[in-house]
């Protein structure tokens, strides 16, 4: 067909162009991607698609790519499908759902060789907007939906609706699936359950009688999603704040952090309302600002209350001297830094893991900080939990650092589990009838050998134990002092429970190639589900097999450095421009800087496994041309 | 600076109170401040409304942010948790702390650069929010410790100690307190403990957030001619509107006054603030009269002192949060903890 008759065919309804390429086949094993104009009332159809899919027992991985705006640009919505289970982000895209003119030329450029394109084609386009070496599917979806509904509103949403209908039957989705998603949705709202109902069949009854279905890429029903869950990281680690005894959140609104705030109100509006008073055990303040909402914390915390803020990077900047107090004066706090692109604002929607140095050594002067790093939601629930018991367990600030691809994608995790027998960690507080017996009390006293001291909280005993807080240097009963060697004994027992915290702090976790390779990668955060499936693709194209380290948590275990130690070169895949965490290795263990190989990715998306397995596949096996420049 | 106690030694006809307290169990190490700071005589006046209304100390918890009158919590009330955090957030630090425990007696101190400068937002939004506390500004116009510099509420054409101007317009921290919904706001001046003490008292029993804007001259960089925050200038100018005395709930009461000079509110929580009217035309309960008289008598140069607004059956940040009776600081995980069967049903709403 020439491009001339393309122009023609492809204004025609329900119309479909061969491409000159063979069209790829797969099976449950490709991306489908929907550009969409934000605020079109697309999200919840592309998420019941997505959740379709998981219902047939299909991993799915969702990603939401949205600029900083609330209606009018575009969005994408990125889902992998991939019965393997890999959940990392892959470049190109097999089926384009193109929904928004804006960026028609990047959306069709995107799409693979052999792949296809879903349009809208109730307006005629010239034949040079399209590629010849992919398959195009047409369907006049403005035109067909205006026909059916009359209100504005109505018909926008509805169009949403058909044209999932319509890809059910081009890719086998179950439309009874869909139909028992929108029926969990509309829960006894019948009339909006029979109104979708009809909007998805009339697209896919259309899709049956006018368009080649199915297309090449086809699912078919698994069982590879087990008992996971689907659950995006923010709300994942607001439970875990809840379960952990939080009972006092202050914050300010900040993408991607704020869906973390808005999760624990409605959680603890759930499960922390007293049923019969209406009364509320937690207390959720939205501060003016990042300043006032760690100083809120740490003043709940002072007075023995669980508190946390969610915040990102410009949150942690504006926090950092009310941090370096929180070190100083021992003060347990809890912040979930959901990391974004810096510096300054940054791309404020797009991902990045650009705050580990920030936050390991947040404020002025000689501080160090706890890190816990989850890879997914399921580890930010258990590391929100972890965080509360942590700080009060070292009486410090702890972070809990997630990232906007974490944080704000719904991902297939492990299902959330607690022991009804875990009682919260409160750390060492010194009571009432403790004090009363006459035990010694000095807040900044190393008694147990640990550099741990006790506190009391405030109106604990009449006559005793007593103390007051500051950010002056004092003695070990918290008595102002400015004699050198009082400072610098207490620095020393500061540094002391550092080493505390070393034990304390979850483990890194070591997966070894099976064979003996010189070798390692070291990894965190959301660069997880990229690992396996990279280590994967680098076995099958050069041979080289890599013993694989997630990082967990900062400070470091004896693991980290053992691993190091095992190893000739280690890369350290990392997302942001610096090698953050490298620096930290080097600064904290002393590793050699020359074993350890960056590997950087910050352009905002999410890391992608080719990316990993090319980068190291470049270093372990340069080209000759290299070779011969080198 | 150092750390000195105060002899323990005391005469033994000391006059207790109804716990069995001396003033002296309400003090605290001896003062570091110059010789005859005006920030010293509030913290008298806070040990002897503390004294008077036979608080049990270590039940108040006294927060301050950084600088001189930040510095005073650690010379009173030295039975109490205390808390110096950092320039300008004493509000955040304890609006969280009162988050934790309601049942605490929350006194922030702060002085006019911490809270008119620097911490002006935090100090605008913990009234704002109607936090329990009682909030005393100890207002000289200056930065004491770094030696004299002007304070966003130096008057504007008041003079430094080196004769050079201020040129900025002056913080009016009643002003902002009355607008932004204080809901007992007074003014006082260091040189008069008659009228401070009992304006401190009225604020520790209420309920909401108190504010008193308490004059405190710097004797160091802001007692001399041509300051307007000076002892002199301060007595020239200084106009109460009315006299405090306040009656805490088990004291008997006997009204013994005239109609039309005295007034008694009602406060939330029993206690009485009987008032003597010494400006005939000053109703405290009328928010919007308050403004506009202080403002009239600000453009006179008057310095309006007293009780100058109070709601006596104010809601503070609990009520409006509607939170738990029971401190946050004392619940357990029964009481915060939703449990494994909650999860797993929350679970299978996630598939």
């Amino acid at each position: 067909m020439s491009p001339q008759d393309a122009s023609q065919a492809v204004g025609a309804p329900g119309s479909t162009v061969a491409p000159i390429v063979a069209p790829i086949v797969a099976v449950n094993d490709f991306v489908v991607k929907f550009a969409n104009v934000n605020g079109s009332g697309s999200a919840s159809a592309n998420q019941l698609f997505a959740k379709a899919i998981l219902r047939m027992g299909i991993p799915v991985t969702p990603r939401n790519i949205f600029p900083s705006n609330i209606q009018g640009l575009p969005t994408w919505y990125e889902m992998r499908i991939s019965d393997k289970g890999h959940m990392g982000a892959r470049l190109g895209t097999d089926l384009m759902v193109a929904m928004n003119p804006q960026t028609w030329d990047e959306d069709v450029k995107s799409i693979r060789p052999g792949g296809y394109l879903f349009y809208d084609n109730t307006k005629p386009m010239p034949a040079s907007k399209f590629r010849t070496d992919i398959t195009v599917v047409g369907m006049p979806l403005t035109s067909f939906t205006n026909a059916a509904y009359s209100v504005p509103r109505e018909r926008q949403l509805f169009k949403n609706i058909i044209y999932v209908g319509a890809l059910s039957a081009l890719i086998n989705i179950d439309p009874t699936v869909i139909e028992g998603l929108l029926a969990d949705q509309f829960k006894g709202r019948d009339k909006l359950i029979a109104a979708n109902h009809k909007a998805l069949h009339m697209g896919r009854d259309y899709a049956l009688a006018h368009l080649p279905c199915p297309l090449g890429l086809t699912l078919v029903p698994s069982d590879k999603v087990g008992d996971r869950i689907f659950i995006d990281g923010n709300a994942a680690a607001a439970l875990g704040a809840l379960y952990g005894g939080a009972t006092v959140c202050a914050w300010y609104p900040i993408t991607p952090s704020s869906s973390l705030a808005e999760a624990f109100i409605s959680y603890c509006a759930r499960y922390r309302t007293d049923k019969e008073t209406g009364k509320k055990r937690y207390g959720i303040i939205q501060a003016e600002d990042e300043l006032s909402s760690i100083g809120m914390v740490i003043g709940a915390a002072w007075n023995g209350a669980r508190a946390f803020t969610a915040t990102s990077g410009p949150g942690i900047s504006l926090m950092s001297e009310f941090i370096g107090l929180a070190y100083f004066a021992e003060i347990p706090a809890v912040i979930f830094d959901v990391q974004r692109s810096g510096p300054s604002t940054g791309m404020p929607t797009r991902t990045q893991q650009s705050d580990i140095a920030i936050c390991a050594y947040a404020s002025h002067g000689d501080t160090k900080h706890p890190l816990l790093i989850p890879e997914d939601p399921h580890e930010c629930f258990v590391f929100g939990a972890a965080a509360m018991d942590l700080a009060d367990r070292l009486q410090t600030p702890v972070f809990v650092m997630l990232d906007l691809e974490i944080g704000m994608n719904e991902r297939l995790t492990a299902p959330l589990t607690w022991d009804d027998n875990r009682r919260m960690d409160r750390g060492k507080v010194m009571t009432s009838e403790e004090l009363q017996a006459g035990r010694v009390f000095g807040r900044y006293l190393d008694v147990d050998g640990d550099a741990i001291s006790y506190r009391t909280y405030p109106g604990t005993h009449p006559s005793k134990g007593s103390f007051f807080t500051r950010g002056t240097s004092r003695d070990e009963f918290a008595r102002y002092t400015e004699a050198g060697d009082a400072y610098q004994r207490n620095m020393e027992r500061l540094l002391k429970k550092w080493n505390t915290a070393k034990t304390l702090m979850p483990p890194a976790i070591r997966t070894d190639a099976g064979t003996l390779t010189k070798y390692g990668v070291i990894f965190y955060g959301s660069t997880s589900p990229a690992i396996p499936e990279a280590a994967e693709l680098l076995a099958q194209q050069t041979g080289v097999v890599l013993d694989q380290l997630r990082i967990r948590a900062f400070p470091f275990g004896p693991e980290v450095e053992k691993f190091i130690d095992a190893h000739e070169t280690v890369f350290v895949v990392e997302q942001n421009r610096d090698a953050q965490m490298r620096s930290l290795l080097i600064n904290e263990l002393e590793a050699n800087p020359k074993k350890l190989v960056r590997v950087l990715h910050y352009n905002g998306e999410p890391i992608t496994a080719e990316f990993i397995a090319q980068a190291i596949a470049a270093h372990t096996n340069p080209t000759p041309v290299r070779e011969a420049a080198e | 600076m150092t750390y000195l106690p105060k002899p323990k030694m005391h005469h033994p006809d000391l006059p207790k109170n109804a716990l069995g307290f001396t003033r002296r169990d309400y003090e605290g190490p001896i003062s570091t401040l110059c010789a005859g700071c005006g920030h010293d005589s509030i913290s008298a006046a806070i040990i002897r409304a503390c004294f008077e209304l036979d608080l049990p100390p270590h039940r108040i918890a006294k927060m301050s942010g950084i600088g001189c009158s930040s510095k005073t919590p650690s010379y009173f009330l030295g039975n109490s948790h205390g808390f110096n955090s950092v320039h300008g957030r004493m509000p955040s630090v304890l609006t969280g702390a009162n988050l934790a425990n309601r049942e605490l007696l929350y006194l922030g101190v702060s002085g006019d650069g911490d809270s008119a400068s620097i911490g002006f937002g935090q100090f605008s939004h913990s009234i704002r929010r109607g936090v329990n506390m009682t909030y005393i500004v100890e207002n000289n116009g200056v930065y004491g410790l770094t030696k004299g510099q002007f304070s966003a509420t130096a008057d504007r054409g008041a003079k430094n100690k080196r004769g050079v101007a201020n040129m900025d317009e002056a913080i009016d921290m009643i002003g902002i307190a009355i607008q932004l919904g204080a809901t007992y706001v007074a003014r006082s001046f260091s040189g008069d403990k008659g009228q401070l003490v009992p304006l401190i008292k009225g604020a520790m029993q209420h309920n909401g957030a108190a504010f008193i804007d308490c004059i405190s001259p710097c004797v160091a960089f802001n007692n001399h001619d041509g300051s307007t925050k000076s002892f002199d200038y301060v007595r020239e100018h200084n106009e109460a509107v009315n006299f405090l005395d306040v009656i805490v709930g088990r004291d008997e009461i006997t009204v013994d006054y005239e109609p039309g000079t005295t007034e008694i509110v009602r406060q939330h929580n029993g206690s009485l603030l009987k008032l003597r009217k010494l400006a005939n035309d000053y109703d405290v309960t009328d928010r919007v009269a308050a403004m506009n008289f202080l403002e009239t008598r600000k453009a006179r140069g008057e310095i309006v002192t007293g009780l100058l607004y109070v709601d006596a059956d104010a809601e503070d940040m609990h009520g409006y949060m509607e939170t738990h009776d029971k401190p946050f600081n004392a619940m357990t995980d029964a009481e915060l903890v939703p449990g494994a069967a909650a999860l797993a049903k929350l679970n299978a709403s996630l598939r």
